[in-house]
């Protein structure tokens, strides 16, 4: 390993590869800023720049950067803007806007950077210790495993997202996997729900809902009701540092979703907004009681937590790419296209016939996030500028580019029209205080959801596989338990209440 | 009843519509080798039909009492707030999305910037002008000359 290292450290050293790595990172960070833009359509665009290198690891090693920095830069506008470009970050904006509106801006976007940073580089360490050994494990899944573990993340996101309302999560997350359902799907030739539109037959975009759930009613609430006091704080970044008692207290909390988001990260399909998602609820349950209170509110913790996460993941996601020649998400299903553009097919042998590439990429996933933070922390008070923009103008470039983003994704102006009645909707539903983030998480594991689902169905003939695989029942009852068990606490507590009311 | 039960009684409509169209009017179609397949398209939307019937029937019924939380915006009072601006701007946009092939992206974008801003209270046109055209110039070049997707910049008629 010590060999490789060094190889790795030779050519991810040169000049052009630090100029690639930079280069990448800034790309990233700028454009993953622009909500609807997240890190696969940048990595597509970049992917005609990347191929007329001819380098394959210069080409994989620009790639990682602007992937690395969409996911940072996409967590700077969830922070500011609450409009999350990306799925992987709808977890950071839970607490990093209701930092900023208190204007803890320059704080928030700090410890993302720093909770990002350590994730990464935690992630990069764990990658090379694990890459051999997890290939391995990973093996072990098949889709009944894959459908259980999908089953569960959805079931705890339900579980998290709206505590005391199990009924109303659990309804967005099914709302969202129907919403799935509208289409085409893979495994069968023929459209569904479609009601004979046209423009339904390849389904809802994902970026013209994600826009709709979360960057449209955001506008549209500051429309409503401007908010006096966002005049007097923004724009000034003050108060960048993290004091050591806040250093001390989000330590172990990077260091735990360090870990668990790589792990998550490894398994294919998993990915960055799972690991976000369940990174953000494992630290709200064990956090202590009036910290829980916290979460939602601007805790640090809470933003701490998905941030760690999602970067540990999208290096855990190299794994399967790397060692297994299976993406893992569709970001690294581009990048796999682009590699095999150039020649290179990643599998097992990678690190054995071209340990170059394979060291190199590892070493620029370190000298990424340094990058990352060297660069982009002193440039915070500048990012964070955008919010001194009046309200006049935000608003209309904030719809502006919602819709830009909805278009360009599909092409398709009734797409927008598409935006505009489910935003009205998420609006709707966001006064009723429904939680929306079940409702897109639901959307983008629907398909992956169901495909695995009738895999497995194929595969056994029926429903059997659910008791003839032990680790696909034991998932499943895990998920069964999410449900009830907040269900079941809060009636227990509701008549406890009630109980001491009577007593007295 | 609140509003969030109403918004679960549509729900329950839409779910039973869904499962409506899943149970009875999907399977006639298929194919007859399809048929022996473990698997039907109808079968998973089925399922969800159920556990969205269920959720949105527990919501309905009030049989999970939900705390009540003091939201962002109260909705009951919804007509103290700059309702109207609201609405303008959403219409704004559904003429935007209607305009964008006939005008030309260029045209119909900073009618779009500009309006909005209109809207919005502000009347600085110099500037409003001046931020919508340059906006408008660098989105047309990077999504035309950088991700080469084309877009019509100016009316047909002027030889866009």
């Amino acid at each position: 390993m010590l060999e490789g290292l060094l190889i790795g450290l030779q050519t991810a050293l040169s000049f052009q590869m630090l100029a690639m790595v930079i280069g990448g990172c800034l790309i990233g960070t700028f454009i993953g800023m622009l909500p609807g833009l997240g890190p696969m359509s940048i990595i597509a665009i970049m992917i005609p720049v990347a191929i007329s290198m001819g380098d394959p690891a210069a080409a994989l090693i620009l790639l990682a950067g602007v992937y690395y920095g969409a996911i940072f830069g996409g967590s700077t506008s969830s922070i500011l803007l609450n409009a999350p470009g990306v799925a992987g970050t709808v977890a950071t904006s839970f607490d990093g806007f209701p930092m900023a509106k208190q204007g803890k801006a320059g704080k928030a976007l700090t410890i993302a950077a720093v909770a990002s940073f350590c994730g990464g580089t935690i992630g990069a360490i764990l990658l090379m210790i694990f890459a051999p050994a997890l290939s391995s494990v990973a093996l072990l899944f098949h889709s009944a495993e894959y459908f259980a573990l999908m089953v569960v993340g959805l079931s705890a996101i339900a579980a998290f997202a709206g505590t005391g309302q199990v009924a109303k999560a659990l309804l967005m997350t099914v709302l969202g996997l129907m919403m799935a359902t509208v289409g085409e799907g893979a495994l069968f030739n023929m459209p569904r729900f479609t009601m004979g539109i046209m423009d339904l037959q390849s389904g809802f975009g994902f970026i013209t809902l994600a826009m709709a759930m979360f960057a449209l009613p955001e506008a549209l609430f500051l429309v409503l009701k401007p908010r006096s006091a966002n005049a007097a704080n923004s724009g000034e970044i003050k108060d960048m540092r993290i004091t050591r008692a806040e250093a001390r207290a989000i330590a172990p909390v990077i260091g735990r979703q360090s870990i668990q988001g790589f792990f998550i990260g490894v398994l294919p399909g998993a990915g960055a907004t799972i690991a976000s998602f369940l990174g953000y609820a494992v630290e709200r349950n064990i956090a202590p009681k009036h910290e829980q209170e916290e979460f939602g509110k601007g805790s640090i913790k809470g933003l701490a937590a998905p941030e760690t996460a999602n970067n540990a993941a999208c290096t855990g996601s190299f794994v399967p790419l790397l060692t297994l020649g299976i993406p893992g998400s569709g970001t690294t299903a581009i990048l796999l296209g682009a590699l095999i553009a150039l020649n290179v097919t990643p599998g097992p042998r990678l690190m054995i016939d071209e340990p170059q590439i394979f060291w190199a990429v590892i070493m620029s996933m370190f000298i990424g996030n340094l990058v990352l933070l060297v660069l982009n922390l002193p440039l915070i008070p500048y990012i964070a500028k955008i919010l001194a923009i009046p309200r006049n103008y935000l608003i209309p470039f904030i719809l502006f580019f919602t819709l830009m983003g909805a278009y360009i994704g599909q092409n398709n102006a009734t797409e927008l029209l598409f935006l505009v009645g489910f935003g009205v909707c998420a609006t709707a539903l966001r006064f009723a205080d429904y939680p929306l983030a079940p409702l897109l998480i639901g959307f983008i594991l629907g398909g992956m959801l169901e495909d695995n689902f009738s895999r497995s169905m194929q595969l056994y003939d029926g429903i059997s596989f659910i008791w003839e695989r032990p680790m696909t029942l034991g998932l499943l009852v895990i998920a069964a338990l999410l449900i009830v068990l907040p269900t079941y606490r809060a009636q227990r507590a509701r008549m406890r209440a009630k109980g001491v009311a009577d007593g007295d | 009843m609140a509003l969030d039960r109403w918004i679960a009684l549509v729900i329950l409509c839409i779910c039973l519509a869904y499962g409506y169209a899943a149970w009875f009017t999907m399977d006639q179609g298929l194919a007859p080798f399809m048929q022996r397949n473990p698997i039907w398209p109808s079968t998973f939307p089925k399922v969800l039909s159920i556990l969205g019937i269920i959720a949105a029937g527990i919501i309905v019924l009030g049989l999970e009492k939900s705390v009540v939380k003091e939201a962002d915006i109260d909705y009951r009072r919804l007509g103290e707030y700059h309702l109207w601006q609201a609405i303008l701007l959403l219409v704004l946009m559904v003429l935007y999305a209607l305009s964008l092939r006939p005008l030309g992206f260029i045209s119909s974008n900073i009618a779009f910037l500009v309006l909005g801003a209109f809207i919005l209270g502000e009347r600085k046109w110099h500037i409003m002008l001046l931020a919508a055209v340059i906006a408008t110039a660098v989105v047309w070049y990077l999504v035309q000359q950088v991700l080469g997707i084309y877009l019509r910049p100016f009316p047909g008629f002027i030889g866009g």
